[in-house]
């Protein structure tokens, strides 16, 4: 259908795009895998343009201050917190 | 009570209240729909010990009609899978097929139904996933109308594709159930009030079929297995012989849906499952390095196979230079689908197909090889991509004993149509 569009420096660049590591087996059945699926996706090429009816509104609100989760509730799955706020990481 | 057949990821017990329509039923609730207080996985180790500090909107109609939830439900992680075996709880078994899966993504909700363990069951359908496992453990599932039935507290997967809807033993419970959680919600703004669409679900379950006119596409039976196919047309036979007709109807455009489908829930995926950086919840990536490095490892430790396949090739499908190339054209698809759709539903009240083209696969058969297992959701995935309602209702079974399923296509917001239709079998 068509030459293997995919290597593995590309599932690793795509991998890191995402923000998500693999190991190297990982790579070396994504690479495989993702030939093949992507050889499948081009077939969309055989579809012609279509019109699209478009029906869609938008759907409004007020924008007005409702109650939500307090401050412990929006904490509480968090791995860490402190003071009050969620703890990340280094920027950099 | 945990069952033998692992349907269950959490078994803590939810009271409704006193009275309401489903007083005294037990009705579980899938893995990824938010229960306030009782962890909610969505069969995820990335959400392992995860407490939601609210309901989803269906949790709190189930709660308000009198439903006791019995447990959350296994399913494939995230909901990315056909067969529930992509769970980081392990794979659950169909109890209608033993050593089979009980099919996807809401296994363990049909499992539950099937085996008598829960009355009813809520599952998610993005792609099939209500429909594919209640045809595979031989019970009732309703994909509603997108629009129908509120969003807000499932944790999302392609939110352009996806309805909560029933499963059940029978039809007339299963929209009994729908008639519960359908409606609007100021939560989502997706949601329509569409004239009466949400009342009166139950009583249209009457099995009157007289004059019904079926269109069965034959893109959607020519692939199918041919046991499948042999107890789908007995099943047609049975809805003639109570008064139905059927013709046959072509959709070309179906050809490309499932290629139209996956471009567009994996790219939609990419985006939602980007909130898992393990920071507000999930798992943490540490506090080594950069942010990068932090989130690519929760991410790494968090995320099962499947679902790094999906966010990965999602992300390749949206990115720069392939965007026309795959999403633009699978949006054409897709709008393709729909006017195919709409074209065959002007000469039919419903369309008519077997609802998986295979029986259930021998558990472990199919995680090997992602691309044919995604080729099995031939038949549902359109009906996600046309924002249709769709049933699946017991067929019968293969020479072997193994659950068919009938799928019922109806046109928008025509849960009526289908409930009535599919009741005549089941």
């Amino acid at each position: 259908m068509s030459e293997s569009v995919v290597d593995p420096d590309e599932v690793r660049h795509v991998a890191d795009l995402a923000r998500v590591d693999l190991d190297d087996d990982e790579v070396e059945r994504f690479t495989e895998q993702f030939g093949e699926i992507i050889a499948a996706f081009e077939t969309l090429d055989e579809v012609p343009e279509v019109e699209r009816e478009s029906e869609l509104a938008n759907v409004m609100r007020p924008d007005e201050a409702h109650d939500c989760l307090s401050q412990d509730e929006a904490l509480q799955n968090a791995p860490e917190s402190e003071d009050g706020h969620f703890k990340g990481p280094k920027v950099s | 009570m945990a069952t033998e057949y692992n349907a269950y990821v959490t078994t803590e017990r939810i009271e409704g209240d006193d009275d309401g329509p489903l007083a005294g039923t037990t009705v579980a609730v899938k893995d990824n729909i938010s229960t306030e207080g009782v962890q909610t996985t969505a069969g995820s180790a990335m959400l392992d010990g995860y407490v939601p500090p609210y309901d989803a909107t269906v949790v709190q109609r189930l709660k308000s009609a009198g439903a006791t939830i019995p447990g959350k439900t296994n399913m494939d992680e995230f909901g990315m899978g056909t067969t529930t075996e992509t769970s980081a709880y392990g794979p659950t078994e169909n109890p209608a097929a033993p050593g089979h899966v009980p099919g996807g993504s809401s296994g363990g909700s049909a499992a539950v139904v099937a085996a008598g363990d829960a009355d009813m069951a809520l599952g998610t359908d993005t792609g099939g996933s209500i429909r594919c496992p209640a045809a595979f453990c031989g019970v009732v599932g309703i994909k509603p109308t997108y629009g129908l039935v509120s969003r807000y507290g499932l944790i999302a997967y392609a939110n352009s594709l996806e309805q909560i809807g029933p499963i059940a033993p029978s039809v007339e419970e299963a929209a009994e159930l729908l008639e519960v959680i359908a409606g609007p919600d100021d939560h989502d703004a997706t949601t329509r009030d569409n004239d009466g669409a949400t009342e009166g679900l139950a009583d249209a379950a009457d099995g009157d079929v007289d004059g019904l006119s079926i269109g069965v596409p034959t893109e959607l039976v020519e692939g199918a297995d041919d046991a499948v196919v042999e107890t789908f047309w007995d099943a047609i036979d049975e809805l003639e012989a109570q008064g139905a007709s059927y013709h046959e109807v072509d959709l070309p455009s179906v050809e490309h849906a499932v290629e139209a489908y996956y471009v567009i829930a994996m790219s939609e995926a990419s985006s939602n499952l980007a909130r898992f950086d393990g920071v507000r919840y999930g798992q943490s990536g540490g506090y080594d390095g950069n942010w990068n490095e932090s989130f690519a490892n929760a991410r790494e430790e968090g995320f099962g196979e499947e679902v790094k396949r999906r966010v990965l090739l999602g992300t390749y499908a949206l990115s720069a230079g392939y965007h026309d190339k795959y999403y633009k054209k699978a949006q054409d698809a897709r709008a393709w689908v729909k006017q195919d759709f709409d074209s065959a539903l002007d000469e039919a009240d419903v369309l008519a197909s077997p609802t998986m083209p295979v029986p259930p696969m021998e558990m472990g058969e199919s995680l090997d090889d992602p691309l044919q297992m995604y080729l099995a959701d031939a038949n549902t995935t359109p009906v996600n991509l046309a924002n249709l309602p769709a049933i699946s209702v017991p067929a019968g079974e293969t020479d072997d004993g193994l659950p068919v399923g009938l799928q019922l296509v109806g046109p928008a917001f025509g849960e009526k149509t289908i409930i009535r239709a599919g009741s005549a079998l089941a």
